[in-house]
């Protein structure tokens, strides 16, 4: 057994066996670019927006994968059990270990005839200027009246009727029964669009139908719905099947919604919350509207008061007391300066009459002799007599003396 | 079809813009001025009773038994 070891392939790892096997599919000249022809089943649609599932026939099945890029070019909604030519490469994916199809187009086969069908038909309409922008018109921010066309026993009716009472209740909604598929149908809307159209003041159409196989949506699809549409009087708003489908309804309506509910969102931009907000500003602007009427008013009263005063005669008064006030207080003034002028004048003579005043000389000691009896000064020793009574004035007071007789002698 | 319709929201809303305006703009006598505000007020409280009491009013076109609007 050893011996065929030297003769045994190199040991591969599994990763290194799916490298090689995907390098293997993918530079394969048929697998890499081709055409394969089956009926889809196990289809799911991820949030993502790839999709996933797998073509089979009677005999054998392959996983397919599409990738979002691609997916979002499809014109139709891919279900189970629908006949479909896919194109893409092969290759592998090594974490499930499966050989996979990477599909990046997908048409179907037996409504290829209905496709083509529809294609005329679009560009019949498209060249005719049926889809032109221009001819779109504007909706009403506030539609007061809406009508609905779409069955009367579908759930679109309750999804428009749910999302129209959540965003704007004031709308008064008159729905159109149809029958929104089979033979039947484009008869039935015809008769309801024309119905609704009567109402005179209705302010927009929804045209709705939830959603379905390409041939469940097929009413929506006829010429004379589109013509209808065009001419209507009343803006159109389409919400037929889902995000992906398209129908010359939605090519020819004044305006396309994905699904009956966004439809229903589209007819009614302007909520009743946003209402109540508009509402709410507007009795701010009447409250102060009327406050700045009223303050100018009083602004007004206030300066003709102001004028009032100044012209009332109490203030001629006032300002006369005031005047006399004044006065008062000048005379006051030049009372008390004159009063002060002659004291000083008062003090300053009595300073000078004391200066000559011959009692000043006493301080310094001398001593004024009188006659007591007659009064008189005796100015000289010769005036004098013996025994004389006299006064003696000091400058202190006085005091009486009796000449000396024997003292005059030694004299 | 036709059903006696209470004063829209629509024409309450309207009026209640056109008395603003004349409040903010006209010199207006002050009696005449406060009647336009009361009725403001008014208008103002009947805007807002019809959003809080607005309810979906939904009628159907009569159809047959197939479903078809009968014209």
């Amino acid at each position: 057994m050893d011996s065929f070891d030297f003769f045994r392939p190199p040991v591969l790892t599994v990763t290194a066996l799916s490298s090689y096997l995907r390098e293997l599919l993918e530079t394969d000249d048929i697998l890499r670019d081709v055409w394969v022809k089956g009926e889809i089943s196990n289809f799911s649609r991820y949030s993502s927006g790839h999709l996933y599932f797998t073509l089979k026939d009677a005999n054998a099945q392959v996983r397919c994968v599409m990738w979002k890029t691609s997916a979002y070019r499809l014109n139709f909604s891919p279900r189970d059990g629908q006949s479909v030519e896919v194109h893409g490469n092969m290759s592998f994916y090594a974490n499930s270990g499966q050989v996979q199809l990477y599909v990046d187009n997908m048409q179907p086969v037996g409504e290829g005839l209905l496709f083509q069908e529809f294609l005329n038909l679009k560009n019949k309409l498209e060249a005719e200027g049926l889809f032109d922008p221009a001819h779109k018109r504007d909706l009403p921010a506030l539609p007061k009246h809406i009508g609905v066309v779409t069955s009367a026993s579908g759930a679109a009716l309750q999804d428009i009727l749910n999302t129209l009472n959540r965003r704007l209740p004031l709308v008064r909604v008159t729905i159109a029964p149809s029958q929104v598929q089979g033979s039947e149908a484009p008869a039935s809307l015809y008769k309801s669009l024309e119905a609704l159209n009567q109402i005179a003041d209705l302010d927009l159409i929804i045209l709705a139908r939830g959603g379905g196989s390409i041939e469940d949506l097929w009413a929506f699809n006829d010429e004379k719905l589109a013509r209808l549409i065009h001419r209507s009087r009343v803006p159109v708003i389409t919400g037929v099947g889902h995000e992906t489908d398209f129908t010359i309804a939605d090519f020819v309506a004044d305006l396309r919604a994905p699904t009956p509910t966004a439809a229903a969102e589209l007819a009614t931009p302007v909520m009743l919350n946003e209402l109540q907000l508009t509402l709410q500003t507007l009795r701010g602007s009447l409250l102060s509207a009327i406050d700045e009427l009223i303050a100018t008013r009083n602004y007004q009263l206030e300066l003709k008061n102001q004028d009032l005063r100044r012209l009332s005669p109490i203030q001629r008064v006032n300002n006369t007391i005031q005047t006399l006030d004044i006065l008062r207080e000048r005379l006051d003034r030049a009372m008390r300066q004159q009063l002060q002028q002659l004291n000083t004048q008062l003090e300053h003579l009595g300073n000078r009459l004391e200066t000559l005043s011959p009692l000043a000389v006493l301080k310094r000691g001398f001593a004024i002799v009188s006659d007591t009896q007659s009064g008189q000064l005796i100015r000289l020793a010769e005036h004098s007599s013996t025994d004389q009574a006299v006064q003696i004035r000091f400058s202190d007071g006085e005091i009486p003396a009796r000449l000396n007789p024997s003292d005059q002698e030694i004299l | 079809m036709t059903e006696t319709q209470p004063t829209s929201y629509e024409a309450a809303f309207k009026s209640l813009q056109e008395i603003i305006s004349k409040l903010e703009n006209g010199d207006l006598a002050l009696e005449e001025a406060l009647k336009l505000y009361e009725d403001g007020i008014k208008l103002s409280d009947q805007c807002a009773s019809l959003l809080e009491n607005a309810q979906l009013r939904v009628s159907t076109l009569g159809a047959d038994e197939n479903g078809d609007i009968q014209l």
